[in-house]
């Protein structure tokens, strides 16, 4: 999924300049519309509830649209089919980890969640532990985590629009991470929430729409046959039946399988210490909507993938793949664009051209709604859990804490804009890995021990978060990602000696274990007094926060 | 009424709803529900990935066609999520909903008090 980063540099092949001026005509109409959402939002931003959780009034299904739309990324748009494209049945192996990922967020995260806290995560576990340590730790791995995530998606943006307007130069991509910036800059600070999200339905609406009707295209040329489908990719792969088998990418040897499983839990258990997620239930009146929210998402992601499954096995079939073909140089990302353009009629055609543009007017509108998603997560949690609680002397009002928010998202976002541009030549695909490790290695732990453990207290929290943190991200950097072999982030150099590309089966136990071991040793039973509180509040809503008012 | 009171009367009200008979219920129908539920999706999932490592021969088996046990296991996967969705919503709604609805009442009350 996370192929998207790689840069690429050969241009599609046809994008001439009549297919580029259709292409450019609806990637100004989705900068148009979500501008024009976004100044409607602002129009309604009063208090702090409006500006980080939307006014807690959205309903279960709209929430339900923009949870999926914050989680299926260009990268799992373009990424999956392309990696089912290229490698057949591995391709999809991500997909079924990132959906069973939401019933942990189900069943245990969401509606406790949502009555137990108030915008961030991290008010969550500052409920009844000491708020500095706290916050300071929570903050730091929302950041974190956001940043990574948001890195790979500019990244990707630079080579993707790049790649989808036939430009090659460097200076062009620079130019459109420079915009992409900018306008989630300008969504988050004048949208807030509500407009974030507003960008967000629409966008998982476009993208839903996009792909049903690309899946109905491939489907119609196999007389609706799954097996037909399958047969015709296994042939055109030019691999046979190991094509639909696993093996092709993950698992060759023993270290391989480990990797694998390691990747598994990772993707399994991260999604529910997303935070750009977890903020998500915060949006919406109640617990009971926040689960809606939840199904509607599970429903919505789940069909999604499903969808993958036939534009990944259609461009195997339909499409040329081999080496030095388009698909396979652009690491597959090309393959659901191309697929669209073939089904509509084929290189040249009307049809063709029509839907080409618009999957790529698709897959541009999912860069900026997500990258919006993560940088209001991290402005937010900037502002309310270090500005507020940490650095400010004495509690600031919520229109200076606001203000804050509004400078920390330009903050962040030029901060980005920074790393992403020259960034564009590493390889950085490990990065959204990477954030899924640290999300389920950090911050699940904390949340569950906060909600399940009554003696776990603020040692626990802060050794469990900086512990699975600074576990997964230093056995990333000693790792064959980032040296030591020719497809490394540092091909000159060899410091790595852990084996495993993804550390989430050593960093998810680390950060369990680091926060039983913080409770005991640090002793401190303070927390404990309102733990029976939080419990009522998180199983009952008493007392939780209401919707606004207006 | 100034801060501390009022902290003081909503922790009382806390206090007495954790001490009310339908909370313990709650809390126990949630755990039983969510711990078994929760064993039995990790256990399933973790049981695909395993085979996919572990037991090529048993995935690569045809079925169908060009169908084979790897894609029915994967879109097994798809079906027990969507079904553990609904199965959770549904005892949600009508057996902690009522219960949680009843408490909150009471948190209210209590804390007029």
């Amino acid at each position: 999924m996370n192929v998207l980063s790689i840069p690429i540099l050969i241009p599609l092949a046809d994008a001439e300049p009549g297919n580029r001026a259709l292409t450019i005509s609806l990637f100004s109409a989705v900068v148009a519309v979500t501008l024009y959402i976004t100044w409607w939002a602002s129009r309604q931003n009063k208090t702090a509830a409006d500006y980080y959780a939307g006014g807690r009034s959205f309903s279960g299904a709209q929430n339900g649209l923009a949870v999926s739309g914050d989680y299926m990324s260009a990268a799992s748009f373009l990424g999956i089919s392309g990696q089912i494209a290229l490698f057949g049945y591995d391709g999809f192996l991500y997909s079924i980890g990132f959906l069973v990922a939401w019933l942990v967020a189900l069943l245990l995260i969401a509606e406790l969640l949502r009555n137990s806290g108030r915008f961030t995560m991290a008010d969550q576990l500052a409920f009844r532990m000491k708020q500095k340590p706290v916050r300071t730790a929570a903050a730091t791995s929302t950041i974190v985590v956001s940043i990574f995530y948001l890195l790979a998606q500019m990244v990707g943006a630079g080579s993707l629009v790049g790649l989808l307007l036939g430009v090659k130069s460097e200076g062009l991509k620079a130019a459109v991470i420079v915009l992409v910036g900018a306008l989630m800059i300008v969504y988050v600070t004048i949208g807030g929430m509500k407009g974030t999200t507003w960008v967000q339905i629409v966008k998982a609406v476009l993208l839903m729409a996009g792909t049903v009707v690309i899946t109905f295209l491939v489907l119609v040329k196999f007389n609706f046959n799954l097996s037909d489908l399958l047969g015709a990719a296994a042939d055109n792969s030019g691999k046979g039946e190991a094509f639909l088998q696993p093996g092709l990418l993950y698992g060759k040897d023993l270290t391989g399988q480990i990797d694998f499983l390691s990747l598994g839990l990772a993707l399994v258990l991260g999604t529910a210490g997303l935070p750009h997620i977890l903020i998500r239930f915060y949006t919406v009146p109640d617990s009971q909507t926040a689960r809606r929210s939840v199904q509607w998402a599970i429903g919505l992601i789940g069909a999604f993938y499903l969808m993958t499954l036939a534009l990944g096995f259609g461009a195997a079939a339909l499409l040329d793949t081999g080496k030095g073909s388009a698909v396979a140089e652009s690491k597959g990302n090309v393959a659901s664009p191309l697929l669209a353009e073939s089904v509509g009629g084929g290189a040249g055609s009307t049809g063709g051209a029509i839907l080409l543009a618009l999957i790529a007017a698709v897959a541009f509108a999912t860069i900026l709604a997500v990258v919006a998603g993560l940088t209001l997560t991290s402005a937010s949690s900037f502002a309310h859990d270090l500005y507020a609680n940490v650095i400010a002397k004495t509690k600031p009002d919520e229109k200076t804490e606001l203000r804050v928010a509004r400078f920390a998202a330009i903050g962040i976002g030029a901060v980005s804009i920074a790393l992403a541009i020259p960034a564009q030549k590493l390889n950085i695909a490990f990065l959204v890995a990477l954030a899924f490790a640290v999300a389920a290695s950090a911050n699940l732990p904390a949340l569950l021990f906060n909600l399940f453990w009554k003696r776990f207290n603020t040692a626990g929290a802060a050794w469990s978060i900086y512990g699975g943190l600074i576990s997964a991200v230093v056995l990333v950097f000693f790792s064959p990602v980032v040296s030591g072999t020719p497809t490394s982030m540092i091909t000159d150099a060899d410091f790595s000696w852990f084996p495993l590309s993804n550390p989430g089966i050593v960093s998810i136990p680390l950060g369990f274990l680091f926060g039983v071991l913080g409770t005991f040793l640090g002793r401190d039973r303070s927390s404990e007094s309102r733990y029976n509180e939080l419990s009522v509040r998180a199983l009952t809503g008493a007392g939780a926060e209401g919707p606004a008012k207006h | 009424m100034d801060e501390e009171m009022v902290r003081e009367r909503d922790a009382r009200a806390y206090e007495a709803v954790h001490e009310a008979a339908d909370f313990t219920k709650l809390k126990t129908r949630y755990k039983n529900f969510v711990v078994p539920w929760t064993i039995a999706f990790m256990a399933w999932y973790l049981a695909y990935v395993a085979c996919c490592n572990w037991a090529r021969g048993f995935m690569d088996h045809q079925v169908v066609g060009h169908i084979n046990v790897a894609l029915i296991f994967g879109l097994l996967q798809f079906v027990s999520t969507f079904v553990i969705a609904a199965v959770y919503g549904r005892f949600a709604n009508r057996k902690l909903d009522p219960l949680a609805s009843g408490l909150n009442a009471k948190y209210k009350r209590e804390r007029r008090r």
